[in-house]
């Protein structure tokens, strides 16, 4: 009774990714996802994609041949100067039709996160959200796991009897491959009709944030819990983050108690951050935490409480009171540095 | 002005229970609830309606108990209730429910405006808005943080890009995926759960869809497979340091010069 479709596996090769960017300034991520790319390239014998849409972006698809990507496919026209989702959709569906890659990786920004849907509803075909791990099986299958349920359960998901394989992934979650001073690889300039790129959405106004920090480019942040007291108690965190190099970010409960700003919660309700060092004082590690940070290089964790969930994600773990033990670091990293110099 | 808002049941807890042979979570006799950030959208939708009269539906897709969540948009202020329920609709993907909810959706009414949250958390995908608006063939926004201006024939909203909010004005009908805290939910009234307490929740089942083919629904529709569910694995390498202040603080001292950070 079950028919099940099948699809010609044959007929779909090259992994593509979407190159993230925002008037012409390509998002990090993108940079991982090529590394992703290449990686799983690799084991099938794939070639790489990148696709570019935006306008004036030459310089950048040069940029893009440093990263060991076979060909970048670029769609440059006035239209498609900033995103618009159903002029971009028209357009990546129009690569998908003529190029066929087997999977499609997109970075899970504000702006991959809904044109990653809305392409996947337009090719009748699987999107796996937030991928934390991708592989690929021999038979090009793309292997995709994911947390769900706020980090509580991991899914294993694949997609076999479609093509393309869609899939997002976070900032930060994949690693960034280093740049060949050698370019390679070709350009490929695509067309499309204008009339294929109206929009019922016009962009009245742009408000640049104020240039900020963001706690996502830190290399190393330190973590304010509910186990700080009083909101002058911030200071010592804010001081210790400074000596490092760092940022301060915090729970949510430090958050919701007005005393940092909510673009500096980590967690997912909050932000998603790898840096190289993440150290939480008084933090519990709740598993809405550790979503946001699980994926940080060296996690030290300070917790008065021995049996604290924290402790399990941690990779040193200091058992005692963050009052005796972050003003007493605070000094001794003061003093080994006045001796050094 | 008729609005449409979109809702999901979720597990109340997120200690849930997988089927080792489908891999589909086993919902039923988990408690739950409205996916709390299904809330922002409803209030949304009833400020909206403050300002330009018309009327709001709650519309779910779900197993029969999820009409409890229509109740409580009832209770809210929600004037109708659509939940579209049918076995042949159980484990569906992103796809395969979204395609289901525009078939719905297009069987309930005609709707200028449509409210979606901007996640669950259960599933967590934060895809179910834009494909439904893919398959209805209307424009969508998401991250809208604030609605800026209601006009006759569009709606001005503000959307966060994180590292800047664009202003923009998009044409009926259309979908929203909103942020929290674009507006702060009201709380459900007694008065309102006691007058709509046998108010009628218009079902619909697959007999009722345009597309009767069931391929295109439930497991059998979705190009995803969730082949396996696991617990996420606990990090290996470990040390637990114990002892007074100062000592604690000599080790770290040491520890974040070997890792080159002080
Ligand atoms: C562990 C796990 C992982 C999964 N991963 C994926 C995946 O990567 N890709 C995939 O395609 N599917 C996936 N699924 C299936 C998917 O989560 C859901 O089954 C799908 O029906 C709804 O997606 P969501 O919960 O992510 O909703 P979201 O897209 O997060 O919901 C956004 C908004 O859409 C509306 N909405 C969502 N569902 C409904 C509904 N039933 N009725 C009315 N309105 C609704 C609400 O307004 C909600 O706020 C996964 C399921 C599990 C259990
Ligand atoms: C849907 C949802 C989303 C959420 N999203 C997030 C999110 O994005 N980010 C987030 O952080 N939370 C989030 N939460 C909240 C989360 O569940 C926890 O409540 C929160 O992370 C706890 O913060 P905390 O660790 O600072 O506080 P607590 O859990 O109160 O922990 C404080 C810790 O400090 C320790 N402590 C106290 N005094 C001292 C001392 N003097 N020295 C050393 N240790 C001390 C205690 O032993 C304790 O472990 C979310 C919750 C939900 C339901």
């Amino acid at each position: 009774e079950e028919t099940v479709e099948t699809v010609d596996k044959e007929n779909w090769k090259g992994i593509a990714v979407y190159v993230d960017h925002m008037d012409g300034v390509i998002h990090p991520v993108t940079y991982e996802l090529i590394g992703k790319a290449k990686e799983l390239a690799e084991k099938i014998n794939h070639p790489v994609y990148a696709v570019m849409i935006g306008h004036g972006i030459g310089a950048q698809c040069e940029e893009l041949l440093h990263y060991e990507v076979d060909k970048v496919y670029v769609y440059d026209r006035e239209e498609l100067e900033r995103f618009k989702m159903e002029p971009y959709t028209r357009v990546f569906e129009d690569f998908v039709g003529k190029i066929k890659p087997t999977a499609i990786l997109m970075g899970a920004t504000t702006v991959g996160r809904q044109l990653a849907p809305r392409l996947a509803a337009r090719l009748k075909t699987g999107l796996t959200a937030d991928c934390t791990i991708l592989d690929i099986n021999e038979n090009t299958d793309l292997v995709q796991i994911r947390p769900a349920f706020g980090g509580n359960i991991m899914a294993q998901i694949l997609t076999p009897n479609h093509r393309p394989q869609m899939a997002t992934v976070r900032y930060k979650v994949m690693n960034a491959p280093t740049r060949k001073d050698s370019a390679g690889g070709e350009i490929i300039s695509c067309d499309i009709d204008s009339n294929e790129l109206t929009s019922k959405v016009t962009v009245l106004d742009i408000i640049e944030k104020e240039k900020e920090q963001f706690i996502e480019a830190s290399e190393v942040l330190v973590v304010a819990g509910r186990g700080i007291k009083k909101e002058e108690d911030l200071a010592m965190i804010k001081e210790l983050a400074d000596l490092l190099g760092g940022q301060i970010a915090c729970t949510r409960p430090v958050m919701e108690a007005g005393w940092l700003e909510a673009k500096r919660q980590v967690g997912l309700s909050g932000r998603t951050v790898r840096p190289r060092l993440i150290i939480t004082c008084g933090v519990s590690g709740s598993v809405q935490f550790t979503a946001g940070m699980n994926n940080s290089e060296q996690i030290i964790a300070i917790n008065k409480d021995e049996n604290a969930p924290i402790f399990k994600t941690a990779h040193y773990c200091l058992v005692g009171d963050l009052y005796d033990i972050i003003p007493d670091l605070i000094s001794k990293i003061k003093e080994s540095r006045s001796v050094s110099a | 002005m008729n609005i449409l808002v979109c809702i999901k049941q979720v597990p109340d807890s997120n200690k849930v229970e997988v089927d080792p042979v489908t891999g589909v979570l086993k919902r039923n006799g988990v408690e739950s609830k409205m996916n709390p950030y299904d809330l922002y959208a409803i209030e949304t939708a009833l400020r909206i309606k403050e300002k330009q009269g018309g009327s709001i539906t709650a519309l779910t897709m779900g197993p029969n108990q999820a009409a409890g969540i229509i109740r409580e948009a009832f209770a809210m202020g929600v004037d109708y209730g659509v939940l579209i329920s049918d076995r042949k609709f159980g484990g569906a993907d992103v796809l395969a429910t979204s395609y289901t909810i525009s078939q719905g959706i297009m069987k309930s009414g005609e709707y200028d405006l449509i409210l979606c949250g901007k996640q669950t958390t259960d599933g967590d995908t934060a895809q179910v808005g834009p494909e439904v608006a893919e398959w209805m063939g209307i424009p969508s926004l998401s991250n809208v943080s604030k609605i800026v201006e209601l006009k006759e024939d569009s709606i001005i909203v503000e959307m966060d890009m994180t590292h800047e909010i664009e202003i923009a004005e998009i044409k009926y009908p259309c979908l929203l995926a909103v942020d929290k805290d674009i507006f702060i939910p009201r709380l459900p009234s007694y008065v309102k759960k006691q007058e709509t307490k046998d108010r009628e929740i218009t079902v619909i089942t697959l007999a009722d869809l345009d597309d009767k083919e069931e391929k295109h629904y439930g497991l059998n529709g979705s190009p995803t497979q969730v082949q396996r569910i696991f617990p996420p694995e606990v990090n290996d390498h470990r040390e637990v340091w114990n002892g007074d202040g100062s000592e604690l603080t000599g080790r770290l001292l040491h520890k974040l010069k070997e890792l080159k950070f002080a």
